[in-house]
C-alpha cells in the first residue's frame, strides 16, 4: 500500500490509533464499575459460591482410602475379588503397616466410618484392628494375614477387600449411585434392596408436593392479586398489608400455629367435634403427614405467589376488558380471553418462585411433615448434621440443583423466561 | 340545522345526569339527539364530561339520572356486551397477546361466527383501513399510526351502526393525524355508521363532523354544524373556544333590529350583531374573528363605525400575516391578512383604523 495516510488505522486527536483509545477508555469504565461491585463479588463468592463448589466436589471426592491406605491400595490392585479368595500376605503387611501410621494420625476411625457407608461393620472392624495393630511387629512377624483374621473373621473374607479396592480411587461416582437408591456391584451400578431404596421416592415425593403447593398457591393467590389490582387503592392498600403480614411473623411462629390449628386436639378438630361433624374417637389426623405439609407451606408461600401476580395485574389496563365486553364478549369471556393470558406472566413468576422455594424447603417439612410429609431436604439435613455422611448430603444436594436447573430449562423451552415478570 | 324530530333519532341523551361521588354532578342536563349515519363530535376543554357521555353510551357507567335511548329503546339496563356499540379507546387497547388478525377476529368469534366468514370479514376490513399485509403481526410491532387503523378495524368489523371513538387521535403527530382524519372520515362516510367521536382538538372538529356538540361544565353550550359553531357562536364560551377571535367589553346603548350599537368601555362606539342581548343597558362582550377585520378603508362599508387602532407587532406567517394591535385598551387585539402581491405589511407603530361588517361582531354574555 503506498497511500499509508489514508488507509491507515483512523487516529484519534492524540494521534493514537481510535481503537486503542477507545478500548482505553472503556477499560477504565469497567474497571471503575467493577470496583463499585468488589465487595459484594466478594461476598457472594467466599460465602456463596465457594460452598457450593465445595459441595460439588465432596459428592464425587474419595481421597480418604488412598491417602489413610496407600500402601494397601498399591498392593490391592492386581487382587481379582471374583476369585473369591481373601488377597495374598503381601496386602496385609501392607494393611499392618498402613494402619500402624493412620492410627498414630488417628485417622483409622474416619476412615472406619466412611466405608461403614458402603459396608456395614467396618466402622468397628477398623476401630478394633486399630487397637490391636499396635502391638505387631513389622520386621519380625511372619504372617499378617493370621494375625488380622485373628482380630476378627471378617479380614478374611472377600467383602471388606472388595469394598476397600472398589473405593481406592480418588474420585467416585459412589455417593450419586447410592443417591439414586443404587450401590456398585461386581458388575458395574446395580439397585439396592427394596428395603434399603428411600431417595428416589423422596424425591418423587419431595417434587409431587412441590407442585401441588404450587397449583393451591396459584388458586389461592390468584383472586387475592386480582382483588390488589383492581380495588381502589385504599382498600387495596389494607388488603396488601394482609398479605405481607405472615412475612413480619416467624417462619418458626407460623409454622408451630398451624400445629395448634391442626393437631388431633386442636383448634380445627375441637371445632368439628364440637359440631358433631367428626366423632371423638375418630379424630382427623391433619398434621405430620403430607397434608400439614402441604396446608402449611401454602400459608407460607402464598405472598411469594401473589406478590409477582399481583405487579403483572397492576399493568393490564382496565380498558383491555371494556374494549373486549364493547366487541359483545360476556364477562367470563373477557376475562379468560383478554385478561387471563395477560396475567400468565405472572402465574408464571409466582410459580417459579414457589416451586423452587418449597422444592429446598427444610424448616416446615421437619416440623409439621413427620414420617410421610418430609422433603428430601430433610434427608440431606440428616445426613449432614446426624449422620456426617457429607459426601452423600452433598450428591444429593447436586441432584436437586440439576433438578431445579433442569425444570428451569424445560419451562424456559415451553413458556419462555422472557414471558416471566416481577414487575411492570 | 332543523330540528331533528324523534322519530328518526337513532342515538338520544334526555336529560342525563351524572355523578361520580355524590356531591359533584359532572354532566348536569344532558339532551342530544342523533339522526342515523351522523358523525357528531364532542368537543370540550379537559374534564368537561366527554368520556364519561362516551361511556355511559357503552354502558361503561350508568347515568344517575336521566335516559339513553338507541333506536328508541332504552338502554340502561342493558349490558355493554349486547349493546353492539363499537369502540375506538384512546390507547387503542389492541390486546397486545394476539397478533393483528386474532385481535380483529375477536369480535366475530364471540358472535360465533363460522371461521371462514372469519377471515373473510377480517381480510375485508384489513384491506379497508389499507393494512392487508399485517395481519400477522402483533400491535407492538406497528407504528402508532398502524395500530390506530388496526383499533379502528376492530370496531367496525362486527359491523357496529353505532361507533363510538374517544380522542383516537391524540396520540398521533400532527401529519398522520390530519391523514387519519380524513381515513376514517371517509370510511364512516362509505359505511353509513354513526360516530360519537370525542376530541380537544378543535380543527379535527371542525373537518370532520357534521356536527358538534361543545361541551364545557357538564353541559352542551351549543349543538350545530361547524361553520354555524364558527361564524354565530351563541355565547362567549363558544367563541373563544373555537378559533381565534378578539372580544372587547362594553354596554349596549341601542337595538334596532339587526344591529345593536355598542358603547366600548372607553367611549367609543360600534355597530355589532345583538346576539345574547336584549335590552339597551346590558353588559356585553363582543366578539370578532380576526380573518373579518378590515383595514382598508376602501374596502369598508359606507357609514360604519370605525376604530382606531395602533400596531404593535408584525408577524410574518408565511400564507397570512398576523398583526397584533392595541384597540380600545385590549393590546392582544389580532387581525389576520392574506399574503396577497398588493397586501400592505402594517409597520409597528404605524396609527390605522379598523372595521367590520356589522353581522360579523356578535354581541355575547358578558
Ligand atoms: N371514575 C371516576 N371517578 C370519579 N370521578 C371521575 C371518574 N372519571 C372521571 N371523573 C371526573 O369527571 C370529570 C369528567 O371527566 P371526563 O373523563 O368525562 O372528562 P373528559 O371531558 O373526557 O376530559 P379529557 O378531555 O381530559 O379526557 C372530571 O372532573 C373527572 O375528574
Ligand atoms: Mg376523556
Amino acid at each position: 500500500m503506498s497511500d499509508q495516510t489514508t488507509s491507515g488505522p483512523v487516529l484519534a486527536a492524540d494521534g493514537t490509533p481510535l481503537k486503542r483509545s477507545l478500548a482505553r477508555a472503556l477499560r477504565l469504565q469497567k474497571m471503575r464499575a467493577l470496583a463499585l461491585i468488589a465487595p459484594l463479588l466478594l461476598f457472594v463468592l467466599i460465602t456463596f459460591i465457594a460452598p457450593i463448589a465445595d459441595m460439588l466436589f465432596r459428592s464425587v471426592e474419595n481421597q480418604i482410602v488412598s491417602e489413610t491406605l496407600p500402601q494397601t491400595v498399591v498392593a490391592l490392585a492386581d487382587w481379582d475379588p471374583t476369585t473369591g479368595e481373601a488377597p495374598d500376605e503381601a496386602v496385609y503387611r501392607a494393611l499392618a503397616a498402613d494402619l500402624k501410621v493412620a492410627v498414630e494420625d488417628k485417622t483409622h476411625t474416619r476412615l472406619g466410618s466412611r466405608l461403614n457407608y458402603e459396608l456395614t461393620g467396618a466402622s468397628s472392624l477398623f476401630r478394633k484392628s486399630g487397637r490391636k495393630v499396635k502391638r505387631m511387629d513389622l520386621e519380625s512377624d511372619t504372617s499378617f494375614k493370621e494375625a488380622f483374621t485373628d482380630i476378627d473373621r471378617k479380614w478374611g473374607e472377600v467383602a471388606i477387600w472388595e469394598t476397600i479396592q472398589t473405593y481406592s480411587p480418588k474420585y467416585t461416582n459412589g455417593y450419586f449411585l447410592n443417591a439414586v437408591d443404587m450401590r456398585k456391584g461386581p458388575d458395574g451400578p446395580e439397585a439396592r434392596p427394596e428395603n434399603q431404596q428411600i431417595y428416589m421416592m423422596l424425591f418423587g415425593r419431595t417434587l409431587f408436593m412441590s407442585l401441588v403447593i404450587t397449583m393451591s398457591c396459584i388458586i389461592l393467590g390468584y383472586p387475592v392479586a386480582w382483588l390488589l389490582a383492581n380495588l381502589p387503592t385504599r382498600t387495596s392498600n389494607l388488603l396488601m398489608i394482609l398479605v405481607l403480614l405472615p412475612f413480619w411473623t416467624s417462619l418458626l411462629v407460623r409454622t408451630s400455629a398451624w400445629k395448634v390449628m391442626l393437631q388431633q386436639q386442636g383448634v380445627i378438630n375441637d371445632t368439628l367435634v364440637w359440631l358433631g361433624l367428626v366423632a371423638d374417637d375418630a379424630r382427623l389426623v391433619m398434621i405430620n403427614n403430607q397434608f400439614g405439609t402441604i396446608v402449611a407451606m401454602t400459608h407460607i408461600l402464598l405472598p411469594f405467589m401473589i406478590l409477582p401476580m399481583y405487579s403483572v395485574m397492576q399493568t393490564i389496563q382496565p380498558s383491555y376488558l371494556r374494549a373486549a365486553k364493547s366487541m359483545g364478549a360476556t364477562n367470563w369471556t373477557a376475562f379468560w380471553r383478554v385478561y387471563f393470558p395477560q396475567s400468565v406472566p405472572g402465574i408464571g413468576a409466582g410459580s417459579i418462585l414457589v416451586f423452587i422455594l418449597s422444592i429446598g424447603y427444610y424448616i416446615t417439612p421437619e416440623i409439621v411433615g413427620g414420617n410421610t410429609g418430609t422433603f428430601i431436604s430433610n434427608r440431606i439435613a440428616y445426613h449432614i448434621s446426624s449422620s456426617l455422611n457429607w459426601g452423600l448430603a452433598a450428591a444429593l444436594g447436586a441432584i436437586l440443583l440439576a433438578v431445579v436447573l433442569l425444570l428451569y430449562y424445560v419451562y424456559d423451552k415451553i413458556v419462555g423466561i422472557d414471558n416471566v415478570k416481577l414487575g411492570g | 340545522m332543523a330540528d331533528i324530530h324523534s322519530s328518526d333519532a337513532f342515538v338520544e341523551f334526555e336529560r342525563v345526569q351524572k355523578s361520580y361521588d355524590g356531591e359533584n354532578l359532572v354532566v348536569k342536563d344532558l339532551n342530544l339527539v342523533m339522526p342515523k349515519g351522523e358523525f357528531l363530535t364532542m368537543l370540550g376543554p379537559s374534564g368537561s364530561g366527554k368520556t364519561t357521555c362516551l361511556m355511559m353510551l357503552a354502558g361503561f357507567e350508568t347515568a344517575t339520572h336521566g335516559d339513553i335511548r338507541l333506536d328508541g329503546e332504552s338502554i340502561n339496563n342493558i349490558p355493554p356486551h349486547k349493546r353492539g356499540i363499537g369502540m375506538v379507546f384512546q390507547n387503542y387497547a389492541l390486546f397486545p397477546h394476539m397478533t393483528v388478525a386474532e385481535n380483529l377476529s375477536f369480535p366475530l368469534e364471540v358472535r360465533k361466527m363460522g371461521k371462514s366468514e372469519r377471515e373473510a370479514k377480517v381480510k375485508r376490513v384489513l384491506d379497508m383501513v389499507q393494512m392487508g399485509e399485517f395481519g400477522g403481526r402483533r400491535p407492538a410491532q406497528l407504528s402508532g399510526g398502524q395500530q390506530q387503523r388496526i383499533a379502528l378495524a376492530r370496531a367496525l368489523v362486527f359491523e357496529a351502526e353505532l361507533v363510538l371513538m374517544d380522542e383516537p387521535l391524540g396520540a398521533l403527530d400532527k401529519q398522520l393525524r390530519e391523514h387519519m382524519q380524513f381515513e376514517i372520515k371517509r370510511i364512516a362516510d362509505n359505511l353509513g355508521i354513526t360516530v360519537v367521536y370525542v376530541t380537544h382538538d378543535q380543527t379535527e372538529a371542525l373537518t370532520m363532523s357534521d356536527r358538534v356538540a361543545v361541551f364545557d361544565d357538564g353541559r352542551i353550550q351549543q349543538l350545530a354544524p361547524p361553520d354555524t359553531l364558527y361564524e354565530q357562536p351563541e355565547n362567549s364560551f363558544v367563541a373563544q373556544f373555537i378559533g381565534e377571535n378578539n372580544t372587547l367589553e362594553g354596554v349596549v346603548k341601542e337595538i334596532n333590529g339587526d344591529v345593536a350599537l355598542v358603547r366600548l368601555d372607553d367611549g367609543e362606539l360600534i355597530d355589532c350583531k345583538p346576539v345574547n342581548v336584549s335590552k339597551p343597558g346590558e353588559r356585553t362582550r363582543v366578539s370578532i374573528r380576526p380573518e373579518r377585520v378590515e383595514y382598508n378603508k376602501e374596502r369598508l362599508q359606507e357609514g360604519v363605525h370605525t376604530l382606531k387602532a395602533e400596531v404593535m407587532e408584525f408577524i410574518y406567517m408565511g400564507d397570512i400575516f398576523r398583526t397584533r394591535l392595541k384597540v380600545a385598551g385590549n393590546d392582544e387585539f389580532i387581525i389576520k391578512t392574506r399574503n396577497a402581491p398588493d397586501q400592505v405589511r402594517l409597520q409597528p407603530g404605524t396609527q390605522i383604523e379598523i372595521g367590520w361588517l356589522p353581522q360579523d361582531c356578535r354581541a355575547l354574555d358578558a
